[in-house]
C-alpha cells in the first residue's frame, strides 16, 4: 500500500481564491456563529490580496459563501461605485465566476462596509458586514481575556455605565455608529460601525447577517428572525439620526439615511447614502421600468 | 495551674448577639500561597447587625480572610455559608464564578483601603454607584440617578459633586463614594478593609461617624479589618485577633481590650496604650 493509493488525485482546491481547508474552517465558525447569535468566534484570518482593515474579514466570509450562481453586491458606506467596493466586487466575481450587481433586490450576497441597504432584504439573501473592531467591550475593558469572561458572564454593567455617563455629561446618548446591541437576549455585539439608523433593520430581519473582522480574526452572526435590541434605558428611548426630513439633492428622495456634504457658504447639502436607491429613484422619475423594493423606513419612520 | 491559651478557650461569646442565627459562618478555612500559609484552620461567625472587628499585624491573614468573605478568592479547604432570604445554606465556595459574582453584587458590599481597587476613576461618582445597580439589573436612568443620589447622601457625600470623577476628589471623599457604592443595594454584609487608613485624623473621624450612623440606622452587619486598635475599639461589638494566619483570641471588644488573655493580644493592646 502506498501513500498515493490512500489519497485522491491532486486537483486545484482554491476555487474562490481561498483554499478548501480555509473555507472549511470558516464554514465551521460561521455555523457556530449562527448557533450562538452575537457570540464572537475566533478564526484563522487568511491573507487576501488586500490590506488588513480594508474589508478582509467580510471578503473571506463572502469568498466562503460565494458560488458561480451567486450575485454579489458590494457597498462602501452605501455606495456601489466607491473604489474599494468596486475592486472587491470585481475581485470576487473574477475568482468565483459570480455575477455582479448594484441592485439590492438582485443580489444574493451583499457585502457592506458600514451600511445596511435601505431596501428590505429577503430570506434568500445574506448580508456580510465588514467590522473593524468586533469587541463591544474594548472601550471599557482593554484586556481581551477579561472581556471574554465578561461576555461569558453576560456582565455588561460597564457598557451600560458608559451610556449612563454620556447622559450625565451630555444630556443624551452620544454613541453614534456601532451602537452596542443585545442579540437574542444574551450576547452584546457591536453591529459594525453602521449608523443607529440601520440597527433596527437587523432586528427580526428575514436575512442572515454575518459580521466579520479580518484584522481581529473574529466573526459573529445574526441569524434570520433574531432579536437585536440596542442597549437603552427604559426611560430613554432609542433614537436614530434625525434624517427623516432631509431630501436628497440629486434624486429627490426623502426619509432615508443621508450623507451630509458641505457646500460653499457654510451650509450642507444631502445625498441619499444608499446610492443605488437614489439611482433607481432617478431612473423611475425618468420613466424607466425600475423596481424599488419595500424599504425599511417609510417617510422617515421605521416600518418594516 | 497553667493558663489555657487555645483559641477555643479564649473565645468569649456575648449572649445577646449569640441568640440570633449567624449571618456568616466560616469553618476551617485554610489557604496557602506557595510556601506561605496565609490562613490556618480559621473559624469565623458573624451575627446579624453586629460589627465584627478583625485585628492583627501586617501579614496576619486578615485581608485574605476578608477577600474570602467577598468570594474574591477560594481557600484550599473550608466552608462558607451566608444566611440569606430565599437561598440555601450551601457552601458558597462551591458556587460557579458567575454565581459568586452575582451573589456578591447583590448581597455583599466592600470598601477597600485603596479606592483605586473599588472605584472606576474615569467615571462619575454617581456612575460608580449606578454601576452596582446596573449589574443588579436596574434599567431606568431616573431610578439609577435617584438611588445613586440616595446612597451618596447616606454616605454624607456632597451631592453637588455627585457627577465629579473620583480622581478629582480627596481620599475621604473617595472612601465615601466607595461606601455609597457598597450600600447602594442594601447588602446583607458590608466588608470594610482598612477604610480609614491613609486618611488624616479629622477625616478618619468623619468616615467612622458615617459608618456608625449607617450601622445604627440601617442595622448593616459589618466586618471591619484594621490594624488600628482605636478604630476597632470605636466601631466593633466583637473582635477577632489574628496572627500568622490563625485566630488567637476573639470575644467582646470591651473584654478583649480590657482583659486580653493571649500574650500577643496583650502585646497589641499595651503597644497601643
Amino acid at each position: 500500500m502506498s501513500l498515493s493509493s490512500l489519497t485522491k488525485p491532486w486537483s486545484a482546491t482554491s476555487y474562490g481564491f481561498l483554499d478548501a481547508s480555509a473555507k472549511r474552517e470558516l464554514r465551521r465558525k460561521m455555523l457556530k456563529a449562527i448557533a450562538v447569535p452575537g457570540c464572537q468566534m475566533p478564526y484563522a484570518s487568511r491573507e487576501v490580496p488586500m490590506a488588513r482593515g480594508w474589508g478582509t474579514g467580510g471578503l473571506q466570509v463572502t469568498l466562503t459563501l460565494v458560488n458561480p450562481t451567486s450575485v454579489v453586491k458590494v457597498i462602501d458606506q452605501g455606495a456601489d461605485d466607491g473604489v474599494n467596493a468596486a475592486s472587491i466586487r470585481r475581485f470576487i466575481s473574477r475568482v468565483s465566476g459570480a455575477g455582479e450587481t448594484w441592485d439590492t433586490l438582485a443580489a444574493s450576497i451583499v457585502q457592506s462596509r458600514h451600511r445596511v441597504p435601505e431596501e428590505v432584504m429577503r430570506e434568500d439573501q445574506i448580508l456580510v458586514l465588514q467590522v473593524p473592531n468586533p469587541e463591544p467591550l474594548r472601550g471599557v475593558e482593554p484586556n481581551i481575556s477579561i472581556a471574554r469572561q465578561m461576555h461569558a458572564d453576560a456582565d455588561y454593567g460597564k457598557l451600560w455605565l458608559t451610556l449612563y455617563e454620556q447622559i450625565v455629561r451630555k444630556g443624551r446618548i452620544m454613541q453614534g455608529a456601532g451602537y452596542p446591541s443585545m442579540v437574542n437576549g444574551r450576547h452584546v455585539m457591536t453591529p459594525s460601525p453602521i449608523p443607529r439608523w440601520d440597527v433596527p433593520k437587523l432586528n427580526m430581519a428575514k436575512h442572515l447577517t454575518f459580521l466579520s473582522a479580518g484584522r481581529e480574526k473574529r466573526l459573529f452572526a445574526v441569524p434570520p428572525f433574531t432579536r437585536v435590541e440596542p442597549l437603552v434605558f427604559s426611560d430613554r428611548p432609542y433614537q436614530v439620526e434625525h434624517h427623516a426630513d432631509l431630501t436628497c439633492r440629486r434624486s429627490g428622495v426623502s426619509g432615508y439615511f443621508m450623507n451630509e456634504l458641505p457646500v460653499d457658504g457654510g451650509g450642507s447639502a444631502f445625498e441619499v447614502s444608499d446610492s443605488n436607491l437614489g439611482i433607481k429613484a432617478i431612473q423611475q422619475a425618468e420613466g424607466a421600468p425600475v423596481e424599488i423594493g419595500k424599504t425599511w423606513y417609510r417617510n422617515g419612520e421605521f416600518s418594516a | 495551674m497553667s493558663l489555657d491559651m487555645s483559641p477555643a478557650a479564649l473565645t468569649r461569646a456575648e449572649p445577646r448577639l449569640m441568640r440570633a442565627e449567624p449571618l456568616l459562618t466560616m469553618r476551617d478555612i485554610s489557604k496557602t500561597y506557595g510556601d506561605v500559609r496565609a490562613l490556618r484552620h480559621v473559624d469565623a461567625t458573624v451575627y446579624p447587625g453586629e460589627v465584627m472587628g478583625i485585628v492583627g499585624e501586617s501579614g496576619s491573614g486578615k485581608s485574605t480572610l476578608l477577600r474570602m468573605m467577598n468570594l474574591e478568592d477560594t481557600p484550599d479547604h473550608g466552608d462558607y455559608t451566608l444566611r440569606l432570604p430565599n437561598r440555601d445554606d450551601g457552601n458558597l465556595f462551591d458556587l460557579t464564578r458567575y454565581e459568586r459574582r452575582m451573589l456578591c453584587a447583590r448581597h455583599i458590599g466592600i470598601v477597600y483601603q485603596n479606592p483605586h481597587l473599588g472605584l472606576l476613576m474615569k467615571h462619575s461618582s454617581s456612575g460608580n454607584v449606578a454601576e452596582r445597580l446596573l449589574i443588579a439589573g436596574e434599567r431606568s436612568f431616573e431610578v439609577l440617578r435617584a438611588k445613586a443620589r440616595e446612597a451618596l447622601d447616606a454616605s454624607e457625600f456632597p451631592l453637588s459633586r455627585m457627577d465629579a470623577r473620583p480622581i478629582e476628589l480627596s481620599g475621604g471623599m473617595q472612601q465615601r463614594v466607595q461606601l455609597a457604592k457598597a450600600i447602594a443595594l442594601e447588602p446583607a454584609l458590608l466588608l470594610l478593609d482598612e477604610p480609614t487608613t491613609g486618611l488624616d485624623v479629622s477625616v478618619q473621624a468623619l468616615v467612622l461617624d458615617t459608618l456608625k450612623r449607617l450601622q445604627r440606622d440601617r442595622k448593616i452587619t459589618m466586618v471591619l479589618v484594621s490594624h488600628d486598635l482605636g478604630v476597632i475599639r470605636t466601631m466593633a461589638d466583637r473582635v477577632m485577633v489574628m496572627r500568622h494566619g490563625e485566630v488567637v483570641e476573639q470575644g467582646l471588644a470591651d473584654q478583649v481590650f480590657q482583659d486580653p488573655q493571649h500574650p500577643y493580644t496583650q502585646q497589641l493592646v499595651h503597644a497601643k496604650l
